[in-house]
């Protein structure tokens, strides 16, 4: 392995542009010395043999994780510029929909992945290699970094102590009482002291050093985790519309959970049952404006023995409980949330069989608007039979009934009505508002008689075992940016040449804080206290 | 130390390129469902307009065509003639269909099998059981069983005849 041997002895890897051990500048380097990296050779500048060395050598580069950030960067904003596939109608194919709305610059938009970026191939792609970038530009840089700050000795070149942003040099008697004192006050201050050949290096907060890398450990455990979410039974995310009185399975609880809604409640705030401190709110919003609460009582049941889907379950209740936004019903690593509702769907339908003429009803007949029934006897040799029945009724292009979906909008019914005076029946087309009579006048017709409805709610299923991943990482990230935001690397060198004493100090961040307290350190001392460079070279 | 440092890059490479190529294969390339093709489908058993118990498990050894519909999609009702066109072809050689209804009432579903004559057992999955097992979505979709219980392929959007004809030969035991 090639290395370049520093004047001092020290041997360094090669591409080190400051010795690790003395601060001696290796290479040609300007007036005042760039520190980042302390100097260190970043390994991968070094060697370029395999093919491996050049891939890892690409993503060390810093240009490069940047140009990955800008170009992520701009492919989320131009993933702003028409609707995300889940915005768009879900009853139109979205290749034929960016096309119609916005021309080619749609329809391109769809063919690149743009409709649904998050999930598109190459923008996955541009976030793992954003990943990569971090490992191995961290690698890269915390390794020689540590190795320099570790090796680095007392007594530094002369040459590094002189081209420091904070450098005096100046004539001083040798007292061992002000040297003594000086020691006392940088370990007065959290400085950890060493003195080597009547040398000093002060020395605090390293700590801090180490901080953007903790912050990247930190972001690729989060990115780990939301790796994650893909394992199979790691991440549960769906929903669930489920109707007052209804039992179903929840979703993405292979059929081991069910659910009873027993009730969804909606409440909002009123003038006439707030607290008299809520009165002026409520006034300035309107009564009953603002909703106070969203509820469903359920009821969790689990079920027993092994799963035949369709088959009537066998269930054991497991608990009853009242989901209501934030309150989720928690069981097995499962909660169920609260996200939507529907008041007031129509549950059931019922009609007075009635002669046209004279008005008189013969019975009623209620229709469950779910699950009607096919015949409905009335008695006395009067009957209703279902012939047909189109829960969200319209016509369609050929002019026939026909359903929109399986949820009771806007039901229709075909009906045949017997009665002792027409046994072979009439039929009646009956839907909201509208009766049609398809084979003649009739003499009896289904009058309507009132309607009874119930709520629907919309929960969400979640199974995250991702979390706890996510939480850790975040945390660490944390960590990681308050270890480099709040603490500064601070190093004050002093080194006696013959009688002259030269003074460098050297900070990370927060050039000020130094100075101020160097000046609290070198005042009153006969040392003279290190003069920015920074400020008389401008 | 050189040797040294080649593996470790390697190695380092190779896990991150491993976790990379998983997530994207497991998200752009496969269908993001519960259920996949080559897995052996789950077994249902749901009741038919006349009554009677249909259990997928009893038709081992038959290749079975199951078909989820409802009656408001348009695609299904195009493609339950030829369904029904071709079941009459293919039941004699040892292919059966059953075709799932996504839970509507039965009388809509009754009124449908009779205007289509379809002579298939249709079973109402009322509680969605089975469509959760089988993560339906979009209709129509059709599952391709083999002899052995197996998912050969699945198949979502509307078929031709010829589809049907072409899919029904591939489950023929």
């Amino acid at each position: 392995m090639e290395q370049v041997k520093c004047e001092c002895g020290h041997v360094n890897p090669i591409g080190t542009v400051l010795c690790e051990a003395c601060g001696k500048p290796l290479e040609e380097v300007p007036v005042l010395l760039d520190m980042r990296y302390e100097g260190s050779a970043r390994r991968s500048q070094t060697y370029n043999k395999t093919i491996i060395d050049k891939i890892w050598n690409f993503f060390s580069s810093v240009k490069v994780g940047v140009w990955l950030i800008v170009i992520t960067l701009v492919a989320s904003a131009i993933g702003t510029v028409y609707p995300q596939q889940m915005y768009i109608p879900p009853t139109v194919s979205p290749a034929e929909y960016y096309e119609q709305q916005y021309g080619l610059l749609g329809k391109w938009y769809y063919a690149l992945g743009f409709h649904d970026l998050y999930s598109s191939w190459w923008y996955m792609l541009l976030i793992a290699l954003i990943g990569v970038s971090l490992v191995i530009c961290s690698l890269d840089r915390v390794v020689p970094l540590y190795r320099a700050l570790n090796n680095q000795r007392v007594t530094r070149n002369e040459q590094f102590l002189q081209r420091q942003r904070l450098f005096s040099r100046a004539k001083v008697e040798h007292d061992e009482t002000a040297w003594r004192n000086i020691v006392d006050k940088l370990t007065k201050r959290g400085y950890r002291v060493r003195e080597e050949n009547g040398n000093i290096l002060a020395e605090k907060g390293r700590f801090s050093r180490w901080g953007p890398y903790v912050n990247h450990i930190g972001l690729i455990i989060f990115l780990i985790g939301a790796m994650l979410r893909f394992v199979p039974g790691m991440y549960v995310d769906e929903n669930m519309w489920i109707r007052e009185g209804e039992m179903k399975e929840i979703p993405g609880t292979n059929g081991k959970y069910f659910l009873e809604n027993q009730k969804f409640i909606f409440e909002v705030y009123e003038k006439e049952t707030e607290k008299e401190a809520f009165q002026a709110a409520i006034d300035r919003i309107g009564s009953g404006m603002m909703a106070k609460n969203y509820q469903t009582d359920v009821v969790l049941y689990e079920r027993i023995g092994p799963v035949v889907a369709g088959e009537e379950p066998k269930l054991k209740k497991i608990k009853s409980f009242s989901i209501r936004v934030n309150e989720p019903l928690k069981h097995d690593h499962y909660a169920l949330y609260q996200v939507d509702f529907k008041l007031d769907e129509l549950k059931s339908m019922s009609f007075h069989l009635t002669d046209k003429q004279t008005n008189k009803s013969f019975g009623t007949i209620t229709i469950d608007l779910i699950q009607p029934e096919k015949e409905y006897d009335l008695g006395n040799g009067y009957k209703v039979q279902l012939l047909s029945y189109f829960p969200d009724f319209y016509f369609d292009e050929n002019g026939n009934p026909n359903t929109r979906s399986k949820v009771p909008n806007n039901p229709a019914f075909v009906f045949k009505m017997f009665a002792p005076d027409r046994p072979k029946g009439e039929v009646s087309f009956t839907a909201i508002r509208q009766t049609i009579e398809p084979l003649g006048n009739n003499k009896y017709k289904m009058a309507f008689a009132g309607i009874e409805t119930r709520n629907v709610s919309a929960l969400t299923v979640r199974r995250d075992f991702t979390l706890w991943i996510l939480g850790i990482g975040g945390a660490i990230f944390m960590i990681g940016l308050i270890q480099g935001m709040y603490w500064n690397h601070r190093r004050v060198w002093i080194r006696r040449i013959n009688d002259e004493v030269l003074i460098a100090a050297h900070t990370n961040k927060n050039w000020f804080g130094l100075k101020k307290e160097l000046e609290g350190i070198f005042h009153d001392t006969p040392f003279v206290m290190p003069i920015d460079q920074a400020d008389n070279r401008s | 130390m050189k040797e040294k440092r080649f593996w470790l890059r390697t190695v380092i490479l190779a896990i991150m390129l491993a976790a990379i190529g998983y997530t994207i294969y497991s998200n752009v390339f496969v269908e993001k469902k519960a259920i996949q093709v080559g897995d052996s489908a789950p077994d249902f058993v749901l009741t038919d307009l006349n009554g009677n118990n249909i259990q997928l498990s009893d038709y081992r050894g038959k290749g079975v065509f199951l078909n989820f519909w409802g009656t408001w999609c348009k695609p299904c009702e195009k493609e339950m003639p030829y369904i029904n066109s071709q079941y009459n072809v293919y039941k004699n050689k040892g292919v059966e269909v059953i075709a799932v209804n996504v839970g509507e009432a039965k009388v809509t579903v009754q009124t449908f099998v009779d205007r289509f004559q379809l002579t298939f057992p249709v079973v109402i999955d009322q509680q969605d059981q089975v469509m959760n097992a089988y993560d339906i979505n979009p209709l129509p979709t059709t599952f391709l069983i083999d002899k052995d219980g197996k998912i050969v392929d699945i198949i979502t959007g509307t078929m031709t005849e010829e589809d049907v004809k072409k899919h029904m030969e591939r489950i023929k035991p």
